[in-house]
């Protein structure tokens, strides 16, 4: 029924009870004020004093001090994965599929820093801890034996979900830092296509809501890939190639992104969109340092509206970026507060309420 | 089968088919399709309450009241099947032109009582879901979306009050001695 408008009548019989759940969840969010008491603390016990306060109470309770910041973000991260460990195993088909399609994007972001550590003669347990649990699979650990991409395909990656994604970047080249970038660009494209695709499939509220945030998040990407190809030996067909071929900029915005040498000139082909042409504006000529944030800011903007829709799954997806911007949040304050830098704490934070 | 054929055989059927059968398929309606409704509703109302009473439990002696509009949708239904059920009574071929109509009211009435329920009790509950999720955000739309799900639930009121007028014009001929 979601694809003629009436999700209304059905969705609740599978998805009612954890729309309310991840709803919950949501109310748990940090606002204003709290990050206004953060903002204000001397030390990280001070934080986790705040904190305490918060659906994050339970986690740091036990925590002796000294804190570090490593210790906050790590028991955040361990927050949100036991909630969506929750959710996922109260979750029927469809809405399986979907939860485990957003965890995709930190499986890519672990198999990239695997490859790059390895690299660079790291120990591999010692990456490990650094991966995003969300992004763990099995055979994570023997990633590190992987000489070029096709072997990386073919030992390890073939029984992972990644694995179609990978078909347009099996090469037998030796693996470098250019080449291992270009890769997660890739794989990233192609998990954001296949993402959009699903969505598309689900029909309703969640094809609505969800096209447009993944559309965003295509745009800003291509945004990014041209602003840190600049001055790179990537051609502008290298760079087009790792454009999402959906979004708002596809396809004629890719083209002049894919024409663009310095960072006026993405301006330029960006003022053509509305939406963009808003963020841009808030930054002033030659400044891209602050366009992550102001990207950022707008994310948030559109994740927090879906909530205002019932009977649909894109708020599965916003609960789970806004949760992890808040934890880039909350990294960014204790490690203002732990290296004395207070007068930049409001440079990092992207509030939600 | 041809045409004529074909429209004569269910015109037949449907024109002989005894009015104590269109009055009892009225009243089946009337409170099977009720109850269909009330029951979309209150699921679509309880699992959403489940859900949110988790992290607000607050919300889940207020959010009863929800549950109880839906099944008031019901209770319309086995009223008048109740009210339908009174006005049958048998009759015997050839049937007199005033139990056809009588049989035919009956029907019709059912028919309407039964289906403004159906989507009283989804349109109720819909909104019964949506008022459990707000109030555990904000205690204070509670009352705000109760006064909507209150419009709501009139929606059905409208379908018993047409259906009992309905029924009125139900006058069997009197003891036919045949």
């Amino acid at each position: 029924m979601s694809m003629y408008g009436f999700e209304a009548m059905n969705f609740n019989v599978d998805a009612g009870y954890l729309e309310a759940i991840v709803r919950g969840y949501r109310s748990g969010l940090l606002t204003s004020a709290d990050y206004n008491n953060l903002c204000q603390c001397e030390t990280l016990d001070d934080i986790k004093m705040h904190l305490g306060a918060t659906d994050y109470g339970p986690y740091l309770a036990n925590e002796p001090s000294p804190l570090h910041t490593a210790t906050i973000v790590e028991k955040c991260t361990q927050k949100l994965v036991d909630e969506y460990n929750h959710m996922l195993t109260q979750a029927t088909e469809p809405l399986s599929t979907f939860l485990e399609y957003i965890t995709y994007g930190h499986m890519i972001d672990n198999v990239v820093l695997i490859v790059t550590g390895t690299l660079h003669e790291r120990d591999v347990h010692e990456l490990l801890e650094k991966c995003h649990p969300l992004g763990l699979f099995d055979s994570i650990a023997t990633l590190a034996v992987a000489q070029n991409m096709r072997e990386l395909y073919r030992l390890v990656l073939v029984d992972t979900p990644l694995a179609p994604y990978f078909s347009e970047c099996i090469t037998s080249e030796d693996l470098d830092d250019m080449n291992i970038e270009i890769m997660r660009n890739t794989l990233y494209k192609a998990y954001l296509e296949d993402f959009y695709r699903f969505c598309q499939k689900l029909g309703g509220a969640t094809s609505t809501i969800m096209c447009d945030l993944l559309a965003f998040e295509a745009d800003r990407r291509a945004v990014n890939i041209t602003i840190n190809s600049i001055g790179t030996e990537l051609t502008r067909d290298d760079r087009r190639k790792l454009y999402s071929k959906f979004g708002m900029l596809y396809p004629y915005g890719h083209e002049e992104l894919a024409a663009c040498d310095d960072f006026d000139a993405v301006r330029g082909a960006m003022e053509k969109y509305p939406p963009y042409q808003a963020i841009f504006s808030k930054l002033s000529f030659g400044e891209s340092q602050m366009l992550d944030k102001a990207f950022y800011e707008e994310e948030v903007k559109r994740l927090t509206l879906s909530f205002e829709q019932q009977f649909h799954y894109a708020v599965f997806f916003a609960y789970m970026r806004l949760r992890e911007q808040e934890t880039r949040n909350l990294m960014w304050i204790s490690e203002c507060v732990a290296q004395n830098q207070k007068s930049r704490i409001h440079d990092g934070i992207v509030m939600t309420f | 089968m041809g045409f004529v054929a074909w429209w004569y055989a269910w015109t037949h059927a449907l024109l002989y088919m005894s009015p104590y059968i269109y009055s009892a398929i009225g009243i089946a309606i009337s409170i099977g399709v009720s109850v269909l409704g009330a029951s979309w509703g209150i699921y679509i109302t309880g699992s959403s309450l489940l859900g949110a009473a988790i992290k607000a439990p607050r919300i889940t002696s207020k959010n009863l009241i929800s549950v109880i509009f839906c099944e008031a949708v019901a209770i319309y239904g086995v009223i008048v099947a109740i009210i339908l059920q009174t006005k049958l009574e048998a009759t015997k071929q050839p049937f007199h032109p005033d139990s056809m109509r009588a049989g035919y009211s009956l029907f019709a009435s059912g028919i309407i009582v039964g289906f403004a329920n159906l989507l009283c009790g989804l349109c109720v509950g819909i909104i019964g879901s949506s008022c459990a999720l707000s109030d555990a955000q904000n205690s204070t739309l509670f009352v705000k979306i109760l006064v909507i799900e209150i419009f709501g639930s009139a929606l059905g009121l409208f379908g018993v009050i047409v259906g009992i007028i309905m029924s009125s014009q139900a006058t069997w001929p009197a003891a036919v001695v045949a």
